[in-house]
Order: structure tokens, then C-alpha cells, then sequence
């Protein structure tokens, strides 16, 4: 059976875990005035269940 | 030797890509609209609307029984072929394709997968070439407000009533509009 040769250090394993970051999704203000929450583009806004431009926004949920 | 479909099998094997598809089609002629996964969605398209070709067919009179036959290999509740083809079809008499409508959502709790509603379109027809924007929203909201339930209606009613006032007076009066609807949402939740 395979097995390391040598122990990962600190600093390795460290360096190796910095690496994973998050990042923000960039979100969008939902155009329902009566609404108006942060969501994510080209989706139904989570709050109100909206999707559209001003002129055209049906309920989907 | 046989070529692969495109796209990923959903399922695992052929036979329960098959199952999950004509049960998704079945759900969505019997709700009108279904929440799932966005690539089951997307699979789910062509595929249903296919079948709603067949029942549009049926409706004008092209060879109806054999039409009929053909869906109920697919969709195997008669109950739900027979709603497909006495009130689904007709209603897409005019529209030349694009029977339904996936609209993303955000990403699913648990396992993260993006989700997506798929729906059958109920809006009337209209023609691209022949309307403006402002004529075809007229027309659109009308029939929405028709079919969605009671609570909905009342809403898509003043939505209608804000958009077609003034940018200018939107912001004030819309807000007050929206604050009523938001009540029923709110009731609604």
C-alpha cells in the first residue's frame, strides 16, 4: 500500500489551505419597487419571486 | 455504431432517463409549471414540447387517434393526455414553437444544484413583427392575471396598473401599489 514518506508540515499544509477563498457571487437589486432585495442576475429574485425587466416582470414563484 | 445523445443522461441508464422524462412531461401538463433542476429542465424541454406538437396536430385534425396514441407511449396517465388535448393544445392554435418557458432560480439548499421552473406558456400569441413592446405587454397581462389563482391575479392586476403609469410616478405610486401586494404575498407565505 502506497503511503507518504514524509510528514506534511505545518507551513505545507497551511499554504495549501490558503488557497481556498470564496468569492461573493456580484448580485443584482430586484426591480419590483415594493421589493427591491439583492439577488442573483438572470435568476427569480429569492425574496419576492419576480423575474423580468421593469416592463415585462411576471410572478414565477 | 450508435452515436451517444447529446447531453448528460439524466438518471443513470437509458430506461430511467426515459421514466424520469415522461414523468416530469406528466407533471408539467398537470400543474402547468414545475420546479426542478435546471438541466432537467432543459432536457424536459424539447422533449414536451414535442409532445405538445402532437396534440396540436390532433387538434387540426391531423390524423387525431394515431397523434393521441403516440403521447400516451410517453405520458401514460389518460387523464393527463386528455388535458393536453382538449386544453393545452388549443391554446397554442397560433404559436409557431416555444410552448414552454424555463425560468432559472437560484441555487438548491443541501446539494447546491441550480434549480430552474419550467412552464407551459399561457399568454395569447401575439406576432413579433406586427406589435411594440408596450401593445404586447397589454395583451400579456390580461391573460396571466386569468390564469393564475385568485391571490396572484389581484396582483398581476396593479403590477399592470403601475407599469403602464409614468416612470416619474411610479417610484411614488407603484411603491404604494407594491406595499399592498406585498401584504397578500406575505399572507400568501
Amino acid at each position: 500500500m502506497a503511503v507518504p514518506k514524509r510528514k506534511m508540515s505545518r507551513s505545507n499544509t497551511r499554504h495549501r489551505r490558503s488557497a481556498w477563498k470564496a468569492i461573493a457571487p456580484s448580485l443584482v437589486t430586484c426591480v419590483n419597487p415594493a421589493c427591491g432585495a439583492q439577488h442573483l442576475p438572470h435568476r427569480a429574485c429569492g425574496n419576492c419571486g419576480q423575474y423580468g425587466a421593469k416592463s415585462s416582470r411576471r410572478q414565477v414563484l | 455504431m450508435p452515436t451517444p445523445k447529446k447531453g448528460a443522461r439524466l438518471g443513470g441508464s437509458p430506461a430511467h432517463q426515459r421514466l424520469i422524462l415522461a414523468n416530469l412531461a406528466t407533471d408539467l401538463f398537470r400543474y402547468g409549471r414545475i420546479t426542478t433542476t435546471e438541466s432537467k429542465a432543459r432536457t424536459l424541454r424539447p422533449h414536451a414540447e414535442k409532445l405538445i406538437t402532437k396534440a396540436k396536430k390532433a387538434h387540426l385534425g391531423e390524423n387525431p387517434l394515431a397523434q393521441r396514441r403516440e403521447v400516451l407511449k410517453t405520458i401514460r396517465d389518460k387523464g393527463v393526455v386528455h388535458v393536453l388535448f382538449t386544453e393545452i393544445a388549443p391554446t397554442f392554435a397560433e404559436r409557431p414553437g416555444g410552448y414552454t418557458r424555463i425560468t432559472k432560480l437560484g441555487p438548491r439548499k443541501g446539494d447546491n444544484a441550480p434549480m430552474a421552473v419550467i412552464e407551459i406558456v399561457t399568454e395569447e400569441y401575439v406576432a413579433k413583427a406586427v406589435t411594440t413592446p408596450a401593445a404586447t405587454k397589454a395583451d400579456e397581462k390580461p391573460a396571466a392575471a386569468e390564469e393564475t389563482p385568485a391571490e396572484e391575479s389581484t396582483e398581476e392586476t396593479t403590477d399592470e396598473a403601475a407599469a403602464e403609469e409614468t416612470p416619474a410616478e411610479e417610484s411614488t405610486e407603484a411603491a404604494a401599489d407594491e406595499s399592498t401586494d406585498e401584504k397578500t404575498e406575505g399572507d400568501k407565505a
